[in-house]
């Protein structure tokens, strides 16, 4: 892979809190415009994972880069900059409660760009008819249902177009035709705008129906135990918790 | 590099061109619907079109959008392939809400629904005040499913941990108490009378009403955020769906801790006004130490220091009941524990007030 390529890079990254160390030494790199799965069972370390590539918890040994930045380091103001770039869809979709939809995707908006009010207004109306909310604008996250507020939450990270966006367990609490609608909807905006996905899952049907490539952190040892495609990684298993894991726990 | 528009035999063609990122040319967009009108067909031709983002996106969805809904036939084939697929994704799901359920009503009705809110409301409050009372029942039979573990942490909370903050502002209060007095009474040369102002003062009511004004913006609001905040996270659905009574786990702890502690705090509010008094007292007034106790003393009377026990005692039920009501009556988001947190401690004070006028006037009556 050439530098060029990678969009986002981490070095020796571990993961710990104090003395409880969850994941060690994690080398892996993303491709730009790829659709990378971090997988492994409950309490591995996934969401935390996800919180040192956004910046939310700070790194205490390993590297990240972003776009060849050093991100992990960084200054807050370059963080800010880079973190611009990047979309990140909560688990419940962190909607603002007392904002209705259309001001919830305006707000990044109105923060960071000087586009008119009408082109903000046009803008909110695509976004939430890319994700198949259209004719929502006006209502509170308190008036719609746990699906709808996934995919608003998923309007207002791609407000912005970022670059990269960030999935913490998108399936989680979704039924199979959401799920399904889901995995539609970041495959297009994959194919569309070509943004880099980086998906935080254990949902197996999300995995192989979306992941171009993957990691497997693995809580017996400490790290990453699978690097590739998942269905490549189902075929060909490094190990018998990858397998187990991939399998659905059949033994 | 630009956006350009052409009708010609009432075919608008389109032309995307160059970089178009950040498209935001709002008055080229409203002559293009304007020309939209008068056209049968759109064309877009984005053959030579570089770079985009959204914003061009968006703008090209609400043109479609605009054709679509006066039967205007629309041709995106020559748009990039990536470009069409996003619109084609926005458009395919078109599933409007049914709307909100709009009130359309006049004045009459709003007052009928506002009514019936409040009848509502009162309804539910007695149904907490008689939980309650059944919950207390148990307790003192027994049979109430209380953890010994809460009670305690409630006790400390609004027991020892609430002594600073109380100390600090009844002092303040018994310093102003004496400061204003002072400024009349020295007038007539009666300042040693400051000394008695303050313990009648303190002792009958002040110091019950500063406690219950303290814990009701600091403990009555804990109770209401954190009982609202378990709302939010089910975890009173839990407590129901396990059977245990939500006010013997929830309610009971915290209502037996203030209950006991707000007489207590009270009596140390009394002490602290009065030391802020004398404070006042010996550094401005020249009125020594022995001097203001004595006065101090004989002004106390033993009962406008149970009527401030007492007091302090009902503001402890209401206090309680307030911030827990509230919390158990909380929605399900973070708006909702502001707004709980907020009705507990403005109630609470709201109630203790007109509850410390109802009995004046009864002690009044009753000539104590």
């Amino acid at each position: 892979m050439t530098e060029d390529s990678v969009k986002i890079k981490a070095e020796g990254l571990n993961i710990a809190y104090g003395s409880n160390v969850l994941m060690q030494n994690l080398n892996f790199e993303i491709k730009k415009g790829d659709i990378f799965i971090i997988m492994g069972g409950s309490g591995c370390g996934k969401s935390s994972l996800l919180r040192l590539l956004t910046g939310l918890k700070s790194v205490d040994e390993g590297k990240i880069w972003i776009d060849g930045v050093r991100f992990d380091n960084a200054e807050p103001a370059q963080k800010k900059k880079i973190m611009q770039n990047c979309g990140i869809l909560y688990q419940s979709g962190a909607l603002f409660s007392s904002m209705t939809l259309a001001e919830n995707v305006a707000m990044p908006l109105q923060q960071y760009t000087n586009y008119s009010d009408d082109l903000i207004k046009d803008l909110v109306a695509f976004k939430l008819a890319l994700v198949g909310l259209k004719g929502y604008e006006d209502f509170y996250p308190a008036e719609i249902s746990g699906g709808m507020k996934k995919r608003a939450g998923l309007a207002r990270a791609l407000a912005l177009d970022p670059d990269i966006l960030y999935f913490d367990e998108p399936s989680a609490g979704l039924d199979p035709v959401s799920s399904k609608l889901l995995d539609d909807l970041i495959l297009e905006i994959n194919k569309s705008l070509g943004t880099t996905i980086v998906i935080i899952t254990h949902e197996l049907s999300s995995i192989f129906a979306i992941g171009k490539d993957s990691i497997f952190l693995d809580a017996e040892t400490k790290t990453i135990s699978a690097y590739g495609n998942p269905k490549e990684l189902l075929k060909n298993p490094p190990n018998k918790n990858v397998l187990h894991f991939l399998s659905g726990g059949k033994k | 590099m630009a956006l350009d528009f052409l009708l010609t035999q009432k075919v608008l063609t389109i032309t995307a061109d160059g970089d178009l990122r950040d498209y935001d040319n709002q008055e080229q967009l409203n002559a293009l619907y304007q020309n939209l009108e008068k056209s049968h067909k759109v064309c877009f031709d984005g053959k030579s079109l570089q770079r985009w983002n959204s914003c061009l996106a968006a703008a090209f969805y609400q043109i479609i959008l605009r054709a679509k809904a006066k039967n205007i036939e629309v041709d995106t084939t020559e748009l990039p392939n990536d470009l069409q697929n996003l619109i084609t994704l926005a458009l395919t799901v078109d599933r409007k809400p049914k709307g909100k359920e709009g009130k359309n009503w006049g004045f009459l009705e709003d007052l009928g629904d506002s009514g019936l809110r409040m009848l509502e409301g009162i309804k539910k409050s007695w149904a907490f005040l008689g939980d309650t009372i059944k919950s207390l029942g148990r307790f003192f039979t027994g049979r109430a499913v209380l953890r010994r573990v809460d009670f305690e942490f409630a006790l400390a909370d609004c027991g020892y941990k609430a002594i600073g903050i109380v100390s600090l502002v009844s002092f303040m209060v018994g310093l102003i108490l004496a400061f204003v007095g002072a400024l009349q009474l020295k007038m007539f040369g009666a300042q040693i009378y400051i000394a008695s102002l303050v313990a009648i003062g303190m002792t009958r009511i002040m110091g019950a009403i500063m406690a219950g004004i303290i814990m009701a913006g600091r403990t009555g609001a804990s109770y209401a955020a954190t009982i609202g905040t378990m709302q939010v996270n089910e975890e009173v659905d839990a407590l129901k769906t396990l059977g245990l009574p939500v006010t013997d786990f929830l309610v009971l702890p915290r209502l037996l801790s203030l209950i006991i502690t707000m007489p207590f705090l009270t009596m140390w509010a009394d002490i602290m006004g009065m030391i802020g008094g004398a404070t006042v007292a010996i550094l401005m007034l020249d009125i020594s130490a022995p001097q203001y106790w004595v006065y101090s003393i004989k002004a106390f009377e033993l009962t406008n220091f149970l009527v401030g026990v007492f007091h302090g005692f009902m503001y402890g039920i209401i206090i309680s009941c307030c911030g827990c009501y509230y919390g158990v009556n909380c929605g399900r988001n973070a708006d909702s524990v502001g707004w709980a947190t907020t009705k507990a401690v403005v109630s609470s004070i709201v109630i203790m007030i007109v509850a410390t006028g109802i009995l004046t006037s009864i002690l009044e009556a009753l000539g104590i």
